[in-house]
């Protein structure tokens, strides 16, 4: 009794701030579980694939920079300039199914954050198309700006601070739909990007957008298949591979201090220990990995390789349990609200039901109720077309007496006009036309504006 | 009314999505579903023509792969972005309508998904392996196959997405079955579908002689047979599109194509329905001329001589999809959902008790003689402005004026006896939602706007107000106390 008094209470003071709208009164498409189970490992796809597009640009550019001074890392670079075309439209395609599985599972809260970021949030559109487009452009005038390497830069310059930009927009949105309570105090995108938790998030994603992108191109670079030795003469397979490996291994050491951050950082709301322990072992997952790639470094050049397998699985099992912590912090979050508003939706279904039973008389037909002769025909008249005539003078078209002296005695032409109205006179507005009213109504309202005197 | 409002008070929010869509669905149509088989098809000449010793033509190849180039960039930056563009603009403006359809469309568009994943990856296979591809018989034609996979995969994408459109545009299915079935079986679904299908092919064909005058000069070798192999790809497409043009029109439920007329001639574009029953034929005749012209004359025709033609046909598309999205007015979804979001179920509720009181963001649940202005906003922010701006495009002060004279002053009475039945004469009109208060508050707010040209910021930048009478258990209390 006293634990449902205080939750209660507890609801109550949520409310005088937060707004509690009503969902949407619709079944979900599947059960939720299964949705959820979509969105995670949807949006896992999309993000691997945003990281290796935000961290092969970085990469890119950096090595490019390098490449002014020594001409292989410029090569470098045109290597794995060549993946960012495609990651990058994987990374889009793969973000319609996370994009849809979060429309239907979190409708509110998500297009309430984004209305609260709009201009911000539909600015996305022209500016990722934009970042696309310079990256195209970067890729193919390699050569023909290779004697203007500063224009060159630029280009891609460019659109690495695009790509930098967008994602704390999407994580500006992704924050601000967990906190209605805050939905209030925001005005525009700059607010909601001050609030706490943004960038720590932001940090604890470029890390991992470079620790991902240097294990990528561990691989990629290592492959056999890749004839590394026809790019490249001077560096060898063995040094590359040992940069990409030691910033993957630097960055994630650097998350386990990122980390704590964003946790701390996180407003309490959402954190129970159900959080706490599936960080706890994504953290976990991922030392293995770093001991490997340890090795990796300091071992033997032909080892390098060796665990490059369980390094990846290790990481996958980290990358897996964070996004599933995501999405328990999430669910933590907005629980309480959740109960409000479907109990809200719920009553206002009643309502509507009984207000569709049960009516309110409607003024216009219970006036004409009290009647004489003409009152059928006055009731289609006042439904259809009083808002524009009125018996003397003009409305917006011309006066009901005006009718009568040109139609007197020719009800068909009368007839004819309403269902399909002439041209319209000089100042005046065209008449629509009432292909919608049957013969029957049609003939108790000529009869109707021809008996007016 | 549960979402803040997006509001772009210039621009108008429907043309917002509009302006995206129409982009989307040009680059769709013209550059995917129909440039990709003629693509394909050319590449397919370039091996028949190369004779036994060589793979392909080098030269034939190349300009082929350019085209292929052009269109490859712009599907996957320009085309790609704008495709989530429209989900993005559709949650700003219209979120409970698209959160109601994704619940009912969701596995449609998750097919749609796969579908559309397996297309990009198509795309990059067919075009980063074009150049590989060139060193052997067997690898080129794997590729030319690879082309017409992609082919058959675009036009699947599109025959999903136009059951989804034909659902919204069946009024009534919304109630008896909101199942996709509805929106494969619906009266409007194959002729829309046969309209886009050589409508798209004859855009691909147009598109594509006009990059052949882009990237040749005109003394290169293959220019006259390139241009002659485009002419002869419209001049089969042409006369299909312009029957199935037909078909669509015929098809539209009748009670929508009444709205026609009025729909688009009341809008400010003034001669836009003249506009749609010449460019229909003009569209197909400039087309069908420029196929002949090029057939006899491949040597005289100029980059400006395809444009116009070009031009005109992405404007035939244009008009259909602008005539398509009014013809589903007073209604977003058929029978259920009006264009300002409100359920028609809801109407009784909200005319017995006002619309103000179940509104989650509003200055106030009731309307007073001292918040009417207020009130007034909220009013029109709740049941106008999705289609409707202050003082920008289709703005509500010039709508009232264009009835009662430009520049005269507003009179209050006139317009609250006009709103409560201007759905009957101006059908595409959702009914006035609120209660007598709320119309008063309405009028004068536009008397307001017409007098001061105050402008209506939306929620991304003014924020939200929690509407004060608005809680749980007012709700509940009320429901208990019947």
């Amino acid at each position: 009794m006293s634990y449902n008094y205080s939750m209660n209470h507890m609801l109550t003071l949520l409310q005088s701030v937060t707004p509690v709208p009503r969902d949407i009164p619709l079944a979900l498409p599947l059960p939720e579980w299964l949705l959820v189970v979509l969105l995670v490992v949807s949006f896992l796809a999309h993000i691997i694939f945003v990281n290796l597009m935000l961290g092969g640009s970085l990469l890119t550019l950096w090595a490019q920079v390098k490449g002014l001074k020594n001409k292989e890392y410029d090569t470098l670079a045109y290597e794995i300039a060549k993946t960012i075309t495609v990651n990058k439209s994987l990374a889009v395609v793969l973000g319609v199914a996370p994009l849809l599985s979060i429309n239907v599972l979190y409708t509110v809260y998500f297009y309430s954050a984004n209305a609260l970021t709009g201009l911000m949030w539909i600015a996305i559109v022209p500016l990722v198309t934009a970042a696309f487009l310079l990256t195209y452009l970067h890729k193919y005038t390699w050569h023909k700006l290779e004697d203007n390497k500063g224009l060159h830069i630029s280009i891609l310059a460019l659109a690495v601070l695009i790509f930098l930009f967008i994602p704390l927009i999407f994580l500006t949105n992704i924050n601000l739909m967990l906190f209605p309570e805050k939905w209030g105090t925001i005005k525009g995108f700059m607010s909601a990007l001050a609030l706490p938790n943004v960038f720590p998030r932001y940090l604890h994603f470029l890390c991992a957008s470079l620790a991902i992108t240097g294990l990528f191109l561990f691989w990629y670079l290592g492959r056999n298949r890749y004839a590394f030795e026809t790019h490249f003469k001077s560096i060898t397979r063995y040094d590359i591979r040992k940069q990409l490996y030691s910033l993957a291994l630097g960055v994630s050491v650097f998350q386990f201090v990122l980390g704590p951050l964003v946790l701390i950082t996180l407003p309490a709301k959402g954190v129970q220990w159900n959080l706490i322990i599936v960080i706890l072992c994504g953290a976990t997952a991922a030392l293995p990995a770093m001991y490997w790639m340890w090795k990796g470094i300091t071992g033997k050049p032909e080892e390098i390789g060796m665990n490059f397998g369980k390094v990846i699985m290790a990481m996958t099992l980290t990358v897996l349990l964070m996004a599933s912590g995501r999405h328990v912090y999430r669910s933590n979050a907005l629980a309480p609200h959740k109960k409000l508003m479907a109990e809200k939706t719920k009553a206002f279904e009643r309502l509507s039901a009984e207000a569709r039973a049960h009516p309110a008389p409607d003024e216009s037909t219970t006036a004409q109720a009290s009647g004489t002769p003409a009152a059928p025909g006055a009731a289609v008249f006042q439904a259809n077309c009083a808002s524009c005539h009125k018996k003397e003078g003009r409305l917006v078209g011309p006066p009901v007496t005006e009718m009568v002296s040109i139609y007197q005695g020719n009800l068909p032409g009368l007839k004819k006009w309403i269902r399909q109205p002439g041209k319209k006179r000089e100042g005046y507005p065209q008449m629509p036309g009432f292909p919608q009213l049957s013969e029957q109504e049609l003939t108790i309202l000529t009869d109707y504006i021809l008996s007016v005197k | 009314m549960d979402f803040p409002m997006f509001h772009l008070d210039w621009l108008n929010d429907r043309f917002l999505i509009a302006m995206i869509a129409i982009v989307h669905v040009f680059i769709n149509h013209g550059l995917a579903v129909g440039f990709i088989p003629y693509i394909t098809w050319l590449e397919q000449k370039g091996v028949k023509m190369a004779g036994a010793s060589n793979i392909t033509d080098p030269e034939w190849d190349h300009l082929v792969y350019r085209k292929m180039k052009v269109a490859f960039i712009i599907t996957t930056t320009i085309g790609a972005m704008t495709g989530v563009g429209i989900w993005f603009s559709a949650g700003l403006i219209s979120p409970s309508s698209i959160g109601s359809l994704i619940r009912v469309f969701y596995f449609a568009w998750f097919v749609e998904w796969l579908t559309f994943v397996t297309e990009v990856v198509l795309i990059m296979i067919y075009f980063l392996t074009w150049k590989q591809s060139n060193q052997s018989l067997k690898a080129k034609i794997r590729h030319i196959r690879f082309g017409w996979f992609l082919s058959v995969f675009s036009w699947i994408t599109m025959c999903i997405i136009v059951s989804i459109l034909g659902f919204m545009m069946d009024p009534g299915n919304w109630n008896t079955d909101h199942s996709l079935i509805s929106g494969f079986t619906n009266p409007i679904y194959l002729p829309q579908l046969f309209f886009r299908t050589p409508t798209a092919m004859v855009l691909g064909g147009v598109f594509g002689m006009l990059l052949t005058t882009i990237f040749t000069d005109r003394h290169s070798a293959w220019r006259n047979t390139v241009l002659k192999y485009g002419a002869r790809w419209v001049l089969c497409w042409a006369p299909v599109s312009l029957v199935a043009a037909v078909i669509y029109y015929k098809a539209m439920p009748a009670a929508m194509r009444e709205n026609m007329s009025t729909a688009v001639g009341t809008m400010e574009f003034a001669q836009y329905y003249d506009l749609l029953r010449y460019i229909i034929p003009g569209a197909v005749s400039l087309v069908v001329m420029l196929g002949i012209w090029t057939l006899f004359r491949p040597r005289s025709v100029r980059m400006w001589m395809v444009l116009v033609p070009c031009v005109a046909a992405f404007g035939f598309l244009g008009i259909f999809e602008r005539v398509r999205e009014f013809i589903r007015k007073p209604y977003v979804i058929g029978g259920y959902m009006y264009s300002n979001l409100l359920r028609e179920e809801d109407y009784p509720l909200f005319k017995r008790d006002g619309l103000l009181k179940y509104a989650t963001y509003a200055t106030a649940s009731k309307v007073t003689p001292e918040n009417k202005l207020s009130t007034g906003r909220d009013v029109f922010m709740l049941s106008c402005s999705r289609c409707h701006t202050t003082n920008g495009i289709n703005s509500i002060v010039y709508v009232f004026e264009r009835l009662y004279g430009i520049g005269k002053p507003l009179d209050e009475n006139s317009m609250a006896a006009y709103i409560p039945n201007m759905h009957n004469g101006r059908t595409y009109m959702p009914p006035f939602p609120g209660n007598n208060e709320e119309l008063g508050a309405l009028v004068a707010y536009i008397k307001h706007l017409q007098q001061t040209g105050e402008p209506l910021e939306g929620a991304q930048s003014a924020g939200i107000t929690v509407n004060p009478g608005n809680s749980t258990e007012q709700i509940a209390d009320s429901v208990q106390s019947k």
